[in-house]
């Protein structure tokens, strides 16, 4: 199962619920489709807790109740947010009105506790942190729990393409979650190249897996620079993020842009890349990152904060739907890119980094070798790259549909693209990577210290704006 | 064997010696080869009749005026995304690529492309800054609802490369110890409190910039059901630096002009020359 959503095909009032599973490696998904109809649908969390966040998703905006969800509170719209109507039926824009509520101090059965405290963090953290609220019960340095009240960054996004044509709703895919502009908007176009059944050129699936990887390289030198400093590891923190900036100023000298952004069209790329000194950057980052790598490696004092922090268990991570460098730090080996392959990734020698540690630690082992396999990708793009166009003519038929995935930096993000009647977007869902693994980290935070909560978040490698949306 | 490599790590940093770019202001090379900024608009190639631009673009930066006796198109730059579907939809080349990205403005008007150039009195801003924060500030950043790729520019700035504690400016934890409240995002309901709570624990005098698009006028994020269309209509805004995100040496130069140690670049919505303050030395 990966996730689920509800839409509503034209004319109706009544929603259509979708649920998509991708099988297994090489298999194309598989999607049910269920209308139900007087009576509210069962909610299946009980069966596959990952879909929980989904069924209470869908009640806040599409105004389908789950019978029987285990948690039937609000999950999108914070408590005390109420919308006229929900916002993704169709017709006018509802209002939101909304008076905040302060986090609640649950009943603690039995004696009085006072000794249990509740610090509310946020929305507006220290430093330059993207908002979102962190409610801690806790004794002294222990965390008894732990629970994120997330989506004070939600924008509506899902809502912002309906009406658009859909060639611009990729400008908009792009702005979902920046630091995944090029895996959203590949997922985004792959939905409505799957729509249209058209063919991109094969120099046009190349260039984006290029692009694709040099997202993933300025993201996990980021990541690590970022541990570095929770680990207040200075000078290790100093080297990654600087390496991260030459990824940057990379992306910039192809792409025109830090973000790599404005390249990825529906049927291919919109322009040739400025690939001159591509070759020559790589080396210089590949030199100064092995060295960088090593030391990480050996550094105990960093490598002490990371082993047995975060433990997130192989079948927890399956069950709770975590995905991307998260879930193969746990042992499970699934990689969009490899299982359901897109775009060049099934014509070029990928590897899948895997690690069984289950820790922060293996979180940051498994993106310090995804960085070298990206460089080694990069590398044969170059050296293999196909002659001939860049874009193949992609309309999707007035009325079609569409699924589209690609592999983020973070996990695997999914886009479900349908049209109206007019050939314009008429529902986009947006699974991001991000909502997945929002999901599963409270798992990993109940019961440790508060000193290791920092280190435990940074491995996670999280947005707020992917899963909020 | 990875028992004593903190002194390793110190080494390490030294012999990788000074990552800093020079770039501070005018000189210098500021690291943004290859970046397309804002697209540059000619009136005098612009087609009668032909509205290609206009339907490309998403955010509404570029809006159409029928009364032909006006100027027909209008460019708002703070509405801009950079995303350059103007330039490939434009047929006659009116609207170019360029590689502009110091766009920080103190007057929202002056984001507008605008025939006659604005003139730039009363742009002046309080002496007040030089004399209450001498050359340095204290920035407490808010995410109003952004995408989070202005972070990733902001994350930058600490970066070696551009390092901004050697212009004397800090991000601080605290909105009590801040000068500037910089914001990104279109403003969602959500964060709508939060922000205006910061701003009110925020000591006089105290200043507001607007980072990126969304926060400058909504971009293509803001409206809908969730959010607001950035600053504008909520708070008293002293610096608009639109871009997508807006990279760090318009930031850092936005900053910069905040302190009057940079002048601003930019008016009617065009690059031009430094505008002149002669009794302002620049750092």
């Amino acid at each position: 199962m990966q996730f689920m959503y509800a839409w509503f095909p034209t004319g109706s009032d009544a929603p259509e619920l979708r649920y998509v599973l991708h099988p297994g490696r090489g298999q194309t998904p598989h999607i049910w489709r269920c209308r139900s109809g007087a009576e509210s649908p069962p909610s299946l969390a009980p069966a596959a807790p990952l879909l929980s966040w989904y069924e209470r998703e869908t009640t806040d905006l599409c105004g389908v109740a789950f019978r029987d969800q285990p948690v039937p509170d609000p999950l999108v719209l914070l408590p005390g947010a109420a919308a006229e109507r929900p916002p993704l039926m169709p017709g006018p824009l509802p209002h939101l009105s909304y008076t905040p509520v302060p986090l609640p101090m649950p009943d603690l059965a039995g004696t009085t506790r006072e000794d249990v405290q509740l610090l509310p963090f946020g929305p507006v953290r220290a430093d330059v942190l993207e908002s979102t609220q962190l409610a801690f019960y806790y004794i002294g340095e222990a965390i008894l729990h732990y629970q994120p009240r997330l989506f004070f960054k939600h924008r509506g996004m899902e809502k912002r393409f309906e009406g658009l044509s859909p060639a611009l709703g990729t400008v908009l895919a792009e702005r979902v979650s920046g630091v995944g502009s090029v895996a959203h908007a590949l997922a985004y176009c792959h939905a409505l190249e799957a729509a249209s059944r058209c063919e991109v050129p094969s120099r046009a699936t190349w260039l984006r897996v290029l692009l694709a990887e040099l997202e993933r390289l300025y993201n996990h030198l980021h990541y690590l620079g970022y541990l570095c400093h929770t680990t207040t590891l200075k000078v290790g923190e100093a080297q990654g993020k600087y390496l991260e900036e030459l990824a940057k100023q990379v992306n910039c000298q192809i792409s025109g842009s830090r973000l790599l952004r404005g390249l990825v069209v529906p049927g291919g790329v919109r322009r040739e890349p400025t690939l001159l000194t591509l070759a020559e950057d790589l080396v210089r980052i590949e030199h100064e990152l092995r060295r960088y790598a090593d030391q990480l490696a050996a550094t105990s004092s960093h490598l002490d904060r990371l082993i047995t922090t975060g433990v997130l268990d192989r079948q927890l991570a399956f069950d709770q739907g975590a995905t991307g460098p998260v879930e193969r730090a746990s042992g499970i080996d699934r990689d969009s890119r490899r299982d359901q392959p897109y775009g060049a990734y099934d014509e070029l020698p990928l590897s899948v980094a895997v690690r069984d540690g289950c820790d922060a630690h293996a979180r940051q082992q498994v993106r310090v070798e995804e960085i070298t396999h990206s460089i080694a990708l990069i590398r044969a793009v170059l050296d293999g790259l196909p002659e001939g166009s860049l874009r193949a003519d992609c309309r999707p038929p007035p009325g079609g549909e569409g699924l589209g995935w690609a592999e983020t930096p973070r996990g695997t993000a999914y886009y479900a693209v349908h049209l109206d009647t007019a050939g314009r977007l008429a529902r986009v869902k947006i699974k991001s990577p991000s909502f997945s693994n929002w999901r599963v980290f409270p798992y990993t935070v109940h019961g440790t210290n508060m000193m290791d909560y920092a280190i435990n978040e940074a491995s996670f490698g999280l947005t707020v704006a992917g899963c909020d949306r | 064997m990875a028992m004593k490599v903190i002194p390793l790590w110190t080494l390490y940093g030294l012999a990788r010696g000074k990552a800093t770019t020079r770039w501070c202001g005018e000189d210098a090379e500021p690291g943004q080869a290859g970046y397309l900024g804002m697209p540059r608009f000619d009136q005098a190639k612009c087609q009668q009749g032909c509205r290609e631009c206009v339907d490309t673009c998403l955010p509404g930066a570029i809006t159409f005026c029928p009364d032909a006796s006006k100027q027909r198109l209008t460019v708002d730059y703070g509405r801009c995304v950079v995303c350059q579907l103007c330039v490939e939809a434009c047929p006659t080349g009116a609207l170019t690529s360029s590689t502009d990205w110091a766009f920080g403005s103190r007057r929202r008007e002056d984001l507008v492309w605008t025939r006659a150039a604005a003139s730039t009195d009363g742009m002046t801003l309080k002496r007040e800054i030089r004399r209450v924060f001498g050359r340095s500030l204290h920035i407490r950043h808010v995410d109003a609802g952004s995408c989070n790729g202005c972070e990733s520019e902001l994350q930058a700035l600490n970066n070696p490369y551009y390092n901004l504690h050697r212009f004397g400016v800090f991000f601080t934890p605290s909105p009590r110890f801040a000068d500037l409240l910089l914001v990104t995002g279109p403003v969602t309901y959500a964060m709508r409190g939060p922000l205006l709570e910061a701003y009110e624990a925020m000591p006089d005098p105290r200043f507001v910039m607007a980072a990126g698009t969304c926060a400058v006028s909504g971009g293509t994020n803001g409206g809908g059901y969730a959010c607001d269309n950035g600053l504008e209509e909520l708070l008293p805004v002293d610096v608009f630096l639109p871009g997508c995100p807006p990279n760090p040496p318009a930031i850092i130069h936005a900053l910069l002009m905040l302190l009057q140690r940079s002048p601003q670049r930019v008016q009617g919505g065009q690059i031009g020359p430094a505008d002149e303050h002669p009794e302002d030395d620049y750092a």
